[in-house]
């Protein structure tokens, strides 16, 4: 019982960590965001191109947070049952 | 309180090659399938050289967007990608709208993904041998210099992982957040309404009022924009990858 909560918490605690890879894309995806709106303010005839450009670079830099986020979710789905079922 | 966030189930398992599971990504990836081929051949019926209908002016300006947003990116010599590019946008987008219907998302299970990942991938390869030929393509893993060939082989297979795991973690995370709501406001519904005294508390309780309202802004952004938006991204992408490795020599 004892070993089952200590391997629940800890994937627990191990997803919440895993999520703090949401911090660099949040700051990445804000910056660039913001020089779009800069250069849509200097350039409101190119606003098409400006927004699906941004799009597709905040796309790239969401990947580490993705990558932070799938390891959350094995951490939450996968890790326990694997472990748990390992205890016997 | 019981938080269900599960993967795709599997109906039928075909006795050969050790079990094929029929799952239900693969089901709903048929339906939608079933409903892109009937949506063509609807708008393509009866087509004339002077339209009449306007059936025939939407799937005229359908084409023609695609065109040109294919090649606009990817240039004039690309078209032949247009209608690769499309299939895969409007599968996509209709895979990950059909969570709208309550079904299972096939875009949430990493598998679809990564199939569609490694067509890619294909045809990356394909175009760079096209343009380097066999030899040039397996040089062109040594440059800048032969020190970086193991770099270059690691980028070079994280192209069709991150497209996949991009494209599932979107639509899945959008799934798990949508789950987690729905199950903390039933939670904070019952915790409310359960204060109030007797019978009342208990049936007030169990009726999650709390439920109504924010789940549905938050499907707004994960099933309508966060589906049409990694649709475009997934093809946005496709179509760079193909198009600078047309461009290497």
């Amino acid at each position: 019982m004892l070993e089952k909560a200590i391997i629940l918490g800890c994937s627990a605690i191990g997803a919440g960590l895993a999520m703090i890879a949401g911090i660099g894309p949040g700051i990445g995806e804000g910056y660039a965001v913001g020089k779009a709106c800069e250069a849509i303010g200097r350039q409101p005839e190119s606003k098409g191109d400006v927004t699906s450009t941004m799009l597709l670079g905040c796309a790239v830099a969401e990947t580490t947070g993705i990558y932070g986020f799938i390891v959350a979710l094995l951490l939450l789905f996968v890790t326990p049952g694997m472990f748990i079922g390992r205890l016997g | 309180m019981e938080l269900d966030v599960s993967g795709a189930k599997i109906f039928y398992e075909i006795p050969i090659l050790g079990g094929i599971p029929i799952t239900e990504t693969l089901v709903n990836t048929w339906l939608v399938m079933a409903v892109i081929v009937g949506l063509c051949i609807f708008l393509t019926r009866g087509m004339a050289v002077r339209p009449t209908g306007k059936r025939q002016i939407v799937a005229e300006y359908l084409v023609k967007t695609a065109t040109n947003f294919v090649e606009g990116n990817m240039g004039k010599q690309f078209s032949g990608y247009v209608p690769f590019i499309s299939a895969i946008f409007v599968l996509s987008a209709l895979c990950s709208l059909s969570s709208l219907l309550g079904l299972y998302a096939p875009t949430s299970d990493l598998s679809t993904l990564l199939g569609w990942a490694l067509l890619v991938f294909v045809l990356i390869t394909y175009t760079k041998v096209k343009t380097n030929g066999v030899g040039g393509y397996f040089v062109g893993y040594t440059k800048p210099i032969a020190v970086l060939t193991p770099f270059n082989i690691i980028s070079e297979i994280a192209t069709p992982v991150s497209m996949a795991f991009r494209h599932f973690g979107n639509i899945a995370s959008g799934s798990v957040i949508t789950a987690l709501v729905y199950a903390a406001l039933t939670l904070a519904n019952h915790a409310l309404f359960g204060l109030l005294p007797g019978v009342l508390g208990e049936v007030l309780g169990t009726i999650p009022f709390l439920a109504v309202g924010l789940p549905a802004v938050l499907s707004v952004y994960f099933d309508l924009f966060s589906s049409c938006l990694q649709a475009f991204i997934f093809c946005m992408l496709t179509m760079m990858y193909i198009a600078s490795a047309a461009s290497e020599d």
